[in-house]
């Protein structure tokens, strides 16, 4: 048997790899007919020998459970995602607006709040936020880069148009894995790569090193960088093994630094202290130090603060620019490009009701059955209402919930999310994806070509959350035959 | 390098070879019951007196059997001793210091375990037995080559190098020690089975060809003694790890406190007059450099390892 795209229905939603039935989109040609070419059987075997790959390459992820934490293989589909060059182009660009903008509030929001004084951010959003630092006010890190990392989920809908889903800001990841995904395509299907032309990843640890060494306070020498994570037991732990070993930095945990009386931060060595300019911490905020933030936490760095005030060191992201990773201040993201930049928005966002405002949250209520409910201040998919799949008593617990505390939650229509082939037991069918490219700003700007791409595995299913059954796919960045 | 890698890798090198040695012991010893039937009712203890793991046997079985001590030195996942357990603990430090080691050390740490994981079960009857422990010792060999021919011979390889061989150093006089418990006393009226003993006792530390190509001799209980501990050209001869262990803290600085503790292992195992020890003296002579080294354990942890706050690392026994 081969792989029959004749039969293949894209069922109203926007598919990346096929027009409709048999009519595979220009860029995508060669790859719909090389995989035809192969025949089921073929295409098993190589599912096969990807995932065995994946299990001695030990790519892994830990899920939280109630008996202990479990390193999970990578789930990883083999047949890649495809957007087409001029495509991506434009998306890249609206990816740098957007960014670029988001590094403007942040620190707008910690000086003068300009963008609240000309009324168009209310301030009330930040005196209330969870993410807003008040340790942060006054302080400019090098280049104005606060997100320097920012991981923005898009998505497609049936047109498939690009529109921006959340932007992470505070320690997104993911990055290694669409770093893993290309190498395992070339190892599945290195012929391939032969006949097309893809945008190669590979360049990212180079690029995060040297956005990193451009935050250091001792600029000119070689910067001593490091990452900085929570431990072991961390579901990421697998990358930030990943990137420090890709940057050829140290991978440190909190109980190895300490900060001196010259508030420099050290790293403890067999040797004794040695002095660290850049630390790419993949902590949360609250964690960072027990001086100034949470005193219950061993993760982090007493002192780490005192010294990053004092720019002794690079904090990468730096602390508080979670507070643009909101998912209200995310619904005020056209207005903020309008007001830094002057320029329209290059990305659209999704459509988004902000239940603080009395109006709004009418309309949301009234609509539960048709929208997704989102609190401000979750990832991972945690604690989202989708109410056209809710039980009735779950859309009025849902109410209840926002009647409570609305400037906690936003309300969006659910978007038909475009599909991608992928592997199902002998067959190729649709399955929902979306995207996760990585940007970095530091002295430069640096977009990666495409990104993490996370498939719903389950039929129908819009939830590509790995924790929650999603799986991923390599991200083509792909000409056109010519 | 940073102070709790060290600490990481130094283990690593230890787990690596623990499992080694135990696959070797299990061989060897397997082995040697074939060759004694009718000893086989008892003889199975002697495995667990060499690990000294006689009170955590105890505690999850019943008789010292074949089945109960293979499956305790091989595949209880609950003995921090065992293969299993080993394996499992070497790839935890190669995991938690992969960005100084090889990629390639990770893919090979790991797959050894999942490869433990899956087939240690089987090793405990006879008919896998051989083939399982046999690919343990390789792959293990294939780390420890592999990092001798992909490290900078940087302070990293170095701890790898110094765990590796006081690991070879406990499991070689622990061999010697229960070798003598059962033959010495038999030194002067040898049992018909006496020699195929001894080449056991070597062949469980992969010796005998060696031995036999360096000494000339005939294969008598002091000359294997001496030869496993004094040998300064075989590896796993005392002698020669403790020399290995030395030339490694040499290279590292603030080295004082472990080369003196190291120095007064060699000493020790130098001024040895094994020919003229008693039963009772060897014993005494070993327990000693036992305690040398757990002492230059400890001098490596203090002066390297040591952090003002403690860490959360797994429960590692030495």
């Amino acid at each position: 048997m081969t792989i029959d795209w004749e039969s293949y229905e894209t069922n109203g939603f926007y598919d990346d790899m096929m027009i409709g039935p048999g009519r595979p989109r220009e860029e995508a040609r060669t790859v719909a007919r090389y995989l035809a070419s192969l025949g089921t059987e073929e295409i098993r075997s190589r599912q096969q020998a990807a995932e065995t790959a994946i299990e001695e390459m030990g790519i892994t992820f830990t899920v939280y459970s109630d008996g202990g934490n479990i390193d999970r293989a990578w789930p990883f589909d083999i047949i890649p995602r495809i957007i087409a060059a001029a495509e991506w182009e434009r998306t890249e660009a609206g990816l740098r607006q957007r960014l670029r903008a988001l590094n403007l509030f942040i620190g707008d929001v910690y000086a003068e709040q300009r963008i609240v004084k000309d009324g168009v951010f209310p301030g009330e959003l930040l005196a209330n936020s969870k993410s807003f630092r008040p340790q942060c006010i006054g302080i400019p890190p090098p280049h104005g880069a606060w997100a320097h990392i920012c991981g923005s989920d898009l998505i497609r809908d049936h047109r498939g148009d690009f529109y921006v889903l959340e932007d992470n800001l505070r320690v997104p990841s993911g990055v290694s894995y669409m770093l893993e995904n290309r190498l395992l395509t070339k190892r599945v299907f290195g012929e391939l790569f032969a006949e097309s032309s893809v945008l190669p990843v590979a360049d990212y640890p180079n690029q995060l090193f040297d956005m990193l060494g451009s935050i250091s306070p001792r600029p000119g020498d070689f910067p001593e960088v490091v990452v900085l994570t929570p431990g072991i037991y961390n579901s990421a732990y697998f990358e930030h093994c990943f990137l420090a070993q890709q940057m050829g930095a140290e991978l440190v945990e909190g109980s190895d630094l300490v900060v001196g009386d010259d508030d420099c931060v050290y790293m403890r060595m067999i040797d004794g202290l040695q002095r660290i300019d850049v630390i790419y911490r993949r902590i949360d905020d609250l964690f960072l130090d027990p001086e100034a933030f949470n005193p219950e936490s061993s993760l982090g760095v007493p002192g780490l603060m005192r010294a990053w005030r004092k720019a002794t060191v690079g904090l990468a992201n730096a602390p508080g620019a979670g507070v643009a990773d909101d998912k209200v201040v995310y619904a005020f993201v056209p207005k903020i490009i309008r007001y830094y930049l002057g320029e329209d928005p290059i990305l659209p966002n999704v459509p988004t009701h902000v239940c603080l405002y009395e109006d709004e949250r009418r309309y949301v209520l009234e609509h539960l059955d048709q929208l997704v409910v989102k609190p401000a201040n979750e990832s991972g998919g945690y604690g989202m209402l989708i109410g056209p799949t809710a039980s009735a008593a779950e859309r009025a617990e849902f109410a209840c919930r926002i009647a409570a505390d609305p400037r906690n939650y936003i309300a969006q229509p659910l978007v038909k999310l475009s599909t991608v082939p992928t592997v199902v037991e002998d067959r190729v069918e649709p399955r929902h994806v979306d995207l996760r490219p990585f940007i970095l700003q530091g002295e430069r700007m640096y977009v990666t070509p495409g990104g993490l791409t996370r498939v719903a595995l389950r039929r129908g299913s819009t939830v590509v959350n790995s924790s929650q059954g999603g799986g991923s796919k390599d991200t083509w960045v792909m000409e056109g035959p010519r | 390098m940073l102070a709790r890698v060290a600490e990481r890798v130094y283990w690593m090198g230890r787990y690596i070879e623990r499992a080694e040695s135990t696959a070797r012991l299990v061989n060897a010893y397997t082995t040697q019951m074939m060759d004694l039937p009718k000893a086989a009712e008892h003889g199975w203890k002697g495995l667990v007196d060499i690990v000294g793991a006689n009170p955590a046997f105890d505690a999850s079985y019943t008789t010292y059997d074949e089945k109960s001590t293979t499956a305790f030195l091989i595949a209880d996942a609950d003995h921090p001793g065992s293969i299993l357990s080993s394996l499992a603990m070497a790839r935890e430090n190669v995991r938690t210091a992969r960005d100084v080691l090889p990629t390639e050390a990770w893919a090979c740490a790991n797959e050894l375990y999942l490869h433990a994981r899956t087939h240690a079960g089987e090793a405990i009857g006879r008919k896998h037995r051989f083939s399982f422990l046999n690919a343990v010792i390789f792959r293990c060999q294939q780390i420890t080559g592999l990092l001798a021919g992909t490290m900078s011979r940087d302070a990293a390889y170095e701890f790898v190098r110094i765990g590796r061989n006081l690991e070879r150093a406990d499991m070689t006089t622990r061999i010697i020690d229960s070798a003598a418990f059962i033959l010495l006393p038999r030194k002067a009226t040898p049992g018909e089975y006496d020699n195929i003993l001894w080449v056991n006792v070597l062949k469980s530390l992969s010796a005998y060809q060696m031995y036999r190509r360096h000494v000339r001799n005939r294969l008598v209980a002091d000359e294997v003694i001496r030869y496993l501990l004094k040998d300064r050209v075989f590896p796993r001869a005392v002698a020669h790890t403790l020399a290995e262990g030395r030339e490694g803290l040499a290279s590292l600085r603030h080295n004082g406190g472990p080369l003196l503790s190291l120095a007064r292992a060699q000493a020790r195992t130098d001024a040895a007059d094994v020919a003229a020890l008693s039963l009772d003296g060897l014993h005494r002579l070993i327990d000693e450099v036992q305690a040398d080294l757990g002492d230059l354990h400890r001098q490596i942890a203090a002066t390297w390892f040591a952090r003002e706050r403690p860490v959360q690392v797994q429960a590692q026994s030495a």
